[in-house]
Formats: structure tokens, sequence, C-alpha cells
């Protein structure tokens, strides 16, 4: 198994109130949070490669990030996204403790296609972890509606795509960002879900940690390419106040992540195929690599809560899956 | 609004109209109802090929009554999503098309809800 982290904290944010918490100098990997009062604050911080790493692994499993498994994908960039996403769950129900639930950020499916949310259903049963929480990606509502995304996974938001909930002290808030589209081609929240999310987090004691999960990131990454979600500033407008914000997404099928302020945002890999860096190529369709580089390319995100001397810290890990021997 | 049902056709039932469409387009200097950017279709149908995240070409000009037929070309799937709900094609996987048939005039734009920076539309005379 190939752990890889990526952390570009380009704003730490000021840790001087807390005393507790120093910079520890791990240098490389991955993003720790500090938890203290409360607080997730975010620092730079080796994890997964290093011995240090190791034992950030051994922390309790808060959750684990899915996302873009695309079943019903057959082209030669994955022929076998059944199997990646098979070897990607056998990868964790193998963590040495189980996260208490799982996200996956959309696009379950290649083609909406109840065909296609049948096996996908079929191959996340497989999964040891009690809750499943899902938001749709835009390939799960091709027909508009998402009508087979709704029927399977729609009693949560009450057939929107948005909700919350709360699970050890984290608020969670699933977002819906691709239903309705900004001119330009950017994804959208639209006025009723922002409204709502004004709502669910007003009242909430700013020393929620809070993470907001959904299919586009919710900054803008790429804007050629719509990598990006046109009205997320007012989402993040809501989220600001929170000292510890989490901003989850897939869609770009790679890691990109930055931290603003007390919010990071962290895009995960899919398990179907990659595509191409923002702007490499003409267009963002499935990128064809040797085998030997695909499963170096597929993967999950695990976010950890640790716990030593100095406090409570949370860190995000991306694992690939495990290279393929000839 | 009128307008008819749309139709999903199999590849092959549509692959004589996208040839024909290509080779109109190879040939697009030399005929006006395929120049790059408006096209127009005196008869009763035309085929807009999706190649490259693009429909080609993004503004199509048709008889009323006419019937579109797209087919995408590309190994990702697109759609052909109406931008005020009047037809869908739901998601088109390589080589497959959609047809609708366009009974009044007007302006109907659309776009690719996987890949909304895809937009284009038919003028409808």
């Amino acid at each position: 198994m190939t752990k890889d982290t990526n952390a570009h904290a380009a704003d730490t944010p000021d840790l001087s109130r807390r005393g507790a918490l120093r910079c520890m100098a791990f240098g490389g990997a991955g993003t720790l949070f500090m938890l203290s009062g409360g607080v997730l604050a975010p620092m730079d911080l080796a994890a997964a490669a290093t011995p240090a790493g190791k034992k950030a692994h051994t922390g309790v499993p808060l959750f684990v990030q899915i996302s873009d498994t695309h079943i019903g994908f057959n082209k030669e960039a994955n022929p076998d996204v059944q199997g990646t996403l098979k070897e990607t769950i056998g990868l964790v129900n193998a963590m040495p403790v189980k996260p208490g639930l799982i996200l996956h950020t959309g696009d379950i499916t290649h083609l909406s296609k109840a065909a296609e949310f049948d096996t996908a259903e079929q191959i996340l049963k497989g999964l040891r972890v009690t809750e499943l929480h899902t938001t749709p990606g835009e390939h799960d509502v091709t027909d508009g509606v998402g009508e087979e995304y709704f029927k399977r996974f729609g009693k949560a938001s009450k057939n929107k795509g948005w909700y919350s909930f709360d699970h050890q002290g984290v608020h969670f808030v699933g977002l819906n960002n691709v239903m309705q589209f900004k001119p330009g081609g950017l994804g959208a929240f639209g006025a009723e879900q922002l409204a709502w999310l004004e709502a669910d987090l007003k009242g909430r004691s700013a020393s929620t940690p809070i993470v907001a999960f959904g299919h586009m990131p919710m900054w803008t990454v790429y804007e050629p390419w719509g990598w990006g979600t046109g009205d997320a500033e007012q989402a993040l407008s809501y989220l600001k106040r929170f000292g510890s914000v989490t901003v989850l997404n897939g869609h770009i099928h790679q890691i990109v992540q930055k931290v603003e302020g007390h919010i990071t945002f962290h895009t995960a890999r899919g398990t179907a195929y990659p595509l191409p860096a923002p702007g490499v190529g003409d267009a963002p369709g499935p990128l064809k690599v040797p085998a030997d580089q695909l499963p170096h390319m597929l993967g999950f995100t695990s976010v950890s809560e640790v716990r030593h001397p100095q406090g409570r810290t949370v860190s995000i890990t991306d694992t690939t899956l495990p290279p393929r021997h000839a | 609004m009128i307008a008819d049902t749309p139709r999903r056709s199999a590849p092959l039932q549509a692959s004589l109209a996208a040839a024909l469409a290509l080779l109109c387009g190879g040939a697009a200097l030399t005929i006006a109802a395929c120049s790059p950017n408006t096209a127009q279709a005196q008869a009763g149908s035309v085929t807009i090929p999706i190649k490259n995240f693009a429909y080609m070409p993004m503004t199509v000009t048709v008889a009323a009554g006419s019937t579109v037929t797209w087919k995408n070309l590309d190994g990702e799937p697109h759609t052909v999503t109406s931008t005020d709900g009047l037809f869908r094609s739901g998601a088109l996987d390589q080589d497959e098309s959609f047809s609708f048939k366009f009974t009044k005039p007007g302006v109907y734009k659309y776009i690719c809800s996987i890949h909304p920076k895809m937009r284009a539309e038919i003028v409808v005379k």
C-alpha cells in the first residue's frame, strides 16, 4: 500500500492563543489538525510515510472518503472500475480500527443507469462500515432529476442532496452542487440550499468542527474546465466563523489541497480513473496511463483523530491502491 | 410549447446521418449549410457530432419541423440538455445518439449537464 500525502498549507493559522499547541517539525507529508478546545487547526506535518505517520494511523479513524467510483465506465483508462472499487473497499476494511462512517462524494455511477446503481450498491455493501453518506455527482443525475440516485440515496436529504448530521462531536454538512449550473459552467448550490446552509449553521458554536462535503470543488480549481462552484463564496461566508472547517470533494480525480484561514480544502482521488492536471491537454477526459501507474492514481482519503500529549489531532491521509505485479 | 417526444436512437440507426454530417463538415468551405459556426439546414434533419467536448458547430439553424440528432463521438459521456427544460438526452455514451424535433421557431440553448462549459444553440426559423 502506498501512502501519499499532499500538504500545501498556504496559511498557518495563528496558534499562539493555544499554548498547548506546538509546531511539530515533521515536514513533508499530510495535514495534521490540532484539536484543542474543540478547535481543529491545520498544521504542516509529516504523516503517513514516516514512523510518526504510522503512529498517526493507529489513531481513531473518524471517517473515510471515497469518490468518483464511476461504475459503468468501461473505457481503456480503466476497464475494471468494479475491481478497483472492490480493491479500495478491501483497503478500508483492512484498516486496523474501523472508521465510524464513510462519505462518498459522488459520481457513484458513470451514466446514472439503474443497473449501474444496482452494481455500485452491491459492491458498496462490502464496506464494513456502519454508515454510508453520499452526495450526488453530475454523472449520477444526468436525467436531470436524479431519479435513480435519490431512489437509493435520497432518504437522508429528502431527495434534495443536501443535509447535515453529527458524528463524534463533528458537524457534517453534505452539499449538492451538481444539479444547477451557473452561467459560465461552474457548479452551483442555488438559493434554496444556501438558505438552508445558513440556517443549519446558525446558532452552532464556533468551536464545533465542521466537515462540509460535496462533489465539485468548492473553490475554483480551474475555471476553463468548470472545476469550481460559482456560488461557493456565499457558502464559505457561513463557514468562516468556525474554528475548524474541512471541505472535501471529488470530481477532479486527483488531489489538490489548500488552506485558507481555518478552512482546509481537500479534493480526493477517485477509485475509477485519473483525470489530467488542470489545463493539461484539451479537455478533462479520462487519462490513460501505463497499467503499472494506474493504482498509484486511485484510492481513498481517511481522516483520523489522534490523541497525544499536546491534545487531539486530526490528520487527512490519502491512500492509493497497491502496485500490481505483472 | 408543443414539441415532439425526444427519441433515443441506437448508434447504428444514427450512423449514416452522423457520417453524412461529418463528411459535410469536412467540406464546410464549399457548403454554406455546414460552415463552422452557423449551419443551416433546409431539409428535415441534421446531425450534430459531439467531439472533443464540443457541439460541432455551436450554432445550427434549421427550419421548423426539422429533427436534430446529436451523436457523441467522445469516450466521455455528454448530454444534450436544454436550458429551459424542453429536451434532455440523459447521458450519451460514446457513439450514442439523441434526436429531437423542433416544431416552433425560436432559439433553443442547450448545455452538457456533465460538462456545463459545453454550450450551444439551435436556431429554428
